[in-house]
């Protein structure tokens, strides 16, 4: 059942992240201050792209809340980096970004981690 | 001798210093996310490990877990960060993001240990590094290499 969880959070996060990232090239770059969080909020409900990655995001959010009660913490949140190879993958493929020798080598040293933490 | 006054402005130079601010930023919102995160998976934990109800498919028990303080906080924390992820989204590429968070699962596991006496092995220990490391060497690329829009 664990790993049925960690499998559902994982799909649910990559998905979101990659709508997200997509949404957010296209937004411009935005502030941290709080006048730039409420208008990130606003895009939010603007954009249907960014709607469909914060249900993912839901999804991976509820699907963590019944992770974590059953498991560590030490191994759900490592756990779900799992997401980390599959994104990186996807980032180069669909959002056209340069993927270099070391960018890919610090994602696989972060996926050897994580079966570590979970085996 | 040249009058250093009828010499062109070093472009190379701000160049350079504009390139080291903008990294400074996306340093200090990774900084904020990562802070945020910690906090609200701790906070998180803390309030469903306590929570007396088990969690099923069924949506009531987590609409009750949501009013328990501790679980209320993370989410509030989490809502936060989400914001301060989309900013640095903006800034930064996902490729870059994720791995450089990944910090974060190294905060994971030392607050788990410290505040919720879990116990965390040796190996796990050594894969928690490992993120760390791996992190750190994404970390060293361009932040972004598709460009941006500014505003």
């Amino acid at each position: 059942m664990k790993w049925t969880l960690v499998g559902v959070m994982v799909m649910a996060t990559v998905l979101a992240d990659l709508l997200q990232s997509y949404e957010m090239k296209l937004a411009g770059r935005q502030s941290v201050r709080a006048r730039g969080l409420m208008r990130l909020a606003r895009l939010i409900a603007q954009r249907r792209l960014l709607l469909v990655s914060i249900f993912c995001m839901a999804v991976s959010f509820f699907t963590f809340m019944a992770l974590v009660q059953t498991q560590p913490l030490s191994f759900a949140v490592p756990a779900s980096a799992a997401s980390f190879s599959l994104e990186t993958l996807l980032a180069g493929l669909v959002l056209r970004e340069r993927i270099g020798p070391r960018r890919a080598a610090g994602a696989l040293i972060v996926l050897c981690g994580v079966v570590l933490v979970g085996g | 001798m040249n009058d250093l006054s009828t010499l062109p402005p070093p472009a190379v130079s701000k160049a350079h210093h504009s390139k080291f601010a903008a990294l400074l930023r996306v340093c200090a919102v990774v900084l904020l996310f990562i802070g945020l995160k910690a906090a609200g998976n701790l906070s998180l934990a803390w309030g469903m490990k306590h929570f007396p109800e088990t969690m099923s498919a069924a949506p009531l028990p987590y609409v009750k877990a949501m009013f328990d303080p501790f679980v209320a906080f993370g989410i509030g924390a989490f809502i936060l960060a989400l914001l301060v992820r989309m900013a640095l989204l903006s800034m930064a590429d996902l490729s870059f993001v994720v791995p450089v968070t990944a910090i974060g699962y190294l905060l994971a596991a030392l607050l788990g240990k410290t505040f919720l006496h879990e116990t965390v092995s040796a190996e796990r220990w050594v894969g928690t590094a490992l993120i760390f490391f791996g992190a750190a060497l994404v970390g060293s690329t361009e932040h972004s290499t598709t460009g941006g829009k500014s505003q």
